[in-house]
């Protein structure tokens, strides 16, 4: 499966009323690998990652162009069934955000609203996706606490078991360890690791030694524009293009 | 430029640092050479002493890698840089050690008069010295054409080594009273031929800092005498 292209797009534009976001943007995400995505502040890297669940479409005036396909599909194809489509690409922000619930709700809550009431089906989802999430040994002795008295590293595993409890495909990251601390970040990249066995992962990152410690590839944004795309060791340690050079040896200005 | 000048001073003094370190090794071979040929021992015996010196060189240029490495994170041409470094040092240090044997030669030798001048053995000597003034400035100027001269001269020494070496065979075989004398200058042609193999080195880690690519530039450097006459030495010959 290792060549297999999971999420495509192909000279995609993205507008936010007058404003052009990404530029012409083509690039060929492969399965269960994890690919980041560096660039200054405001390069647009977050919306080019919300292209995949359609984040995007809930602004007003957003528009695209081109095609972002998943499996070969369009998703922009006015047949696909968005809520389908979350479910499939689940995704991980910035500030862990876990609902005001007990830590089993914050997980069954996706299967529920998927239609499965079972108590023991929704038991194991529940066990399984903690295990996944390297949080079940803290929790298992207070499913019924609020997840809210977690630590924050453990509210940011407990959102990845609750993206993980409905079974996506694929998992945005949006900065997801930047507001943790370091020994929850390692964590997280080492959760990262284990998961990609199983899925397919996309991480947008400010930080560029976790960029480099975590994927397999990673692709540089600039202004709006796919500056370079290729395997991660290649781009920390002899990138081809001056601009990524500039970026990752911290030198614009 | 700005952005990381504090970054920027370190990288750029450990690039000064290894010049020094390479100018310095350089004067060590250039003194050595002079004290053999004048046979003069005082000298000789300075050469022997610059070895701590250089050798604190290679200490210090590694513990300001290690530390830039630890605290900066360097990336891209910045860690190229700093490889660079790390492996260029244990070069220069050899060379600085080579000249160090050619020294105790010298004095070893001190007292006796030498059956023939060390015509090939200077001329040896006066190359490798330019292919370390060149490896130098290769690497201050990030100049690929240097670099790959500096790989193309290695040839050049080989082919004087071995023809050196047939001479005091030739000389042994015919007079065996100066077996002594042309073993050890055998060794010497060797101690250069080895400082020849170890700037090679340094230029090819130049082509590497500028271009990301790790290229043997000189494969035929690794073919030397013995390796022709001596099959079963060829594994002390490493590129």
């Amino acid at each position: 499966m290792s060549d297999y292209i999971k999420l495509e797009t192909q000279n995609v534009n993205f507008y936010y009323g007058d404003n052009k976001v990404l530029k012409n943007i083509s690039i060929k995400i492969p399965a269960n690998r994890i690919t980041a995505i560096i660039g200054p502040s405001g390069c647009g890297k977050s919306t080019f990652l919300r292209l995949f669940n359609r984040m995007n479409d809930i602004l007003e005036g957003a528009r695209v162009e081109g095609k972002v396909l998943i499996d070969g599909v369009d998703i922009y194809n006015s047949h696909i069934d968005v809520a389908n489509l979350r479910r499939r690409v689940g995704m991980v922000f910035q500030k862990p955000n876990p609902f005001p619930l007990s830590i089993f709700e914050n997980v069954a809550y996706g299967p529920r609203i998927h239609g499965l009431h079972k108590k023991k089906k929704l038991e194991e989802i529940v066990e399984n996706a903690l295990r996944q999430a390297a949080l079940w040994d803290e929790v298992k002795d207070k499913l019924n606490k609020s997840a809210l008295e977690l630590s924050g590293g453990q509210q940011q595993r407990l959102c990845i078991a609750r993206c993980l409890a409905v079974e996506p495909e694929v998992i945005l990251m949006d900065e997801p360890a930047s507001a943790l601390d370091p020994i929850s970040t390692l964590k997280i990249e080492e959760l990262m690791q284990e998961l990609k066995e199983k899925y397919t992962i996309v991480i947008v990152t400010h930080n560029m030694q976790e960029a480099a410690r975590v994927s397999d590839f990673t692709g540089f944004i600039y202004k709006g524009e796919l500056i370079e795309f290729g395997p991660t060791p290649d781009i920390f340690e002899h990138p081809r293009n001056k601009l990524t050079e500039d970026y990752i040896t911290g030198r614009f200005g | 430029m700005e952005v990381r000048r504090s970054f920027e001073t370190q990288l750029n003094s450990l690039q000064d640092n290894l010049v020094e370190m390479g100018n310095f090794v350089r004067r060590m071979l250039q003194k050595a050479m002079k004290a053999l040929v004048e046979q003069d021992v005082v000298l000789a015996e300075e050469v022997v002493a610059d070895d701590d010196v250089a050798d604190a060189m290679d200490i210090n240029i590694e513990t300001k890698c290690m530390r830039l490495i630890a605290l900066q994170q360097p990336m891209a041409s910045d860690l190229r840089v700093i490889g660079t470094a790390l492996k260029a040092i244990a070069d220069l240090e050899r060379i600085g050690d080579y000249s160090v044997d050619i020294a105790k030669t010298a004095i070893r030798l001190s007292g006796e008069k030498y059956f023939k001048p060390l015509e090939i053995i200077s001329q040896m000597a006066k190359m490798v010295d330019t292919m370390i003034e060149e490896a130098l400035k290769a690497f201050v100027e990030r100049d690929l054409e240097l670099a790959r001269k500096v790989c193309e001269e290695d040839d050049e020494i080989d082919h004087l080594y071995k023809n050196l070496f047939d001479e005091l065979l030739d000389y042994m075989r015919k007079d065996p009273n100066l077996i002594y004398q042309a073993t050890y200058f055998l060794f010497v042609a060797r101690y250069l031929e080895r400082c020849a193999d170890h700037i090679v080195n340094v230029a090819e880690r130049v082509h590497y800092m500028v271009t990301g690519q790790l290229l043997q530039l000189a494969p035929s450097h690794r073919s030397t005498v013995e390796e022709n006459e001596y099959k079963g030495e060829a594994g002390n010959h490493k590129g």
